[in-house]
């Protein structure tokens, strides 16, 4: 089985270059890459870092079906992906994507469909730290 | 109805709230929905049921799904990715 698309869950630092050379090949006219990093500033709260917990085996089970239905819906090459566990600071790479398509409006539709489907889809919890020590896992207020 | 044996795994806000990742637990519950409540009434968490799913062996599922003995529960609070 190909190892293509490809998504991974990561708890080391992803290697962005290591990944973008993965994707070269003579077919593709157009590589689109997208990096998540992490902000300094979320609703006006200055954040320090993030920590992120994933349910590891389903959230690299969903990410593939996913960058598996960009390639599909989209006819784009490839796609790589990998998204961080464990704690980030502020302007770490939390979340890495690279589609490689013949044309461009493939690889750019391919890789905003991935993002918006990662972030609605994944089995993962971001937890914020700020400035002032506090800390909060994000989605999860009382209301 | 006879109880049942369940393997429970505890993730971000649930984790820290329950103060242990996993868990063996004899329940009467029928559903996920059943035993997220039992566990939310016990254990004092915050969210509600309505704002968590489950995931019952490995894969998405409803949470008014009938649990089997031995089944594998995960309970998903909302997931901020990306």
């Amino acid at each position: 089985m190909s190892r293509f698309p490809m998504f991974k869950i990561s708890s080391t630092p992803i290697d962005s270059a290591a990944l973008l050379n993965e994707l070269r090949q003579g077919r593709a006219g157009a590589c689109v890459t997208f990096e998540g990093w992490v902000r300094d500033l979320n609703e006006g709260r200055p954040v320090t870092g993030l920590d992120y917990e994933a349910y590891v085996p389903l959230a690299e089970k969903e990410g593939q079906r996913i960058v598996s239905e960009a390639v599909e819906k989209f006819a784009a090459l490839t796609v790589v992906s990998a998204h961080r566990t464990g704690s980030l600071a502020v302007g770490d790479l939390a979340v890495w994507i690279g589609v490689v398509a013949q044309h461009r409006s493939a690889a750019f539709d391919a890789c905003r469909y991935v993002i918006d489907e990662l972030k609605a889809r994944l089995p993962i919890w971001k937890r914020e730290r700020y400035a002032d020590g506090s800390s909060e896992w994000i989605n999860c207020a009382t209301r | 109805m006879t109880p049942k044996t369940v393997h429970i795994q505890y993730y971000a806000i649930l984790r820290e709230q329950r103060g242990i990742e996993d868990e063996k637990l004899v329940t009467h519950a029928a559903t996920p929905a059943e035993l997220y409540e039992e566990l939310r009434v016990r254990h004092g968490f915050t969210l509600g049921g309505d704002r968590v799913r489950a995931a019952l062996n490995g894969e998405f599922a409803g949470s008014e799904t009938a649990l089997r003995d031995g089944d594998r529960v995960v309970f998903l609070p909302p997931i901020a990715g990306g």
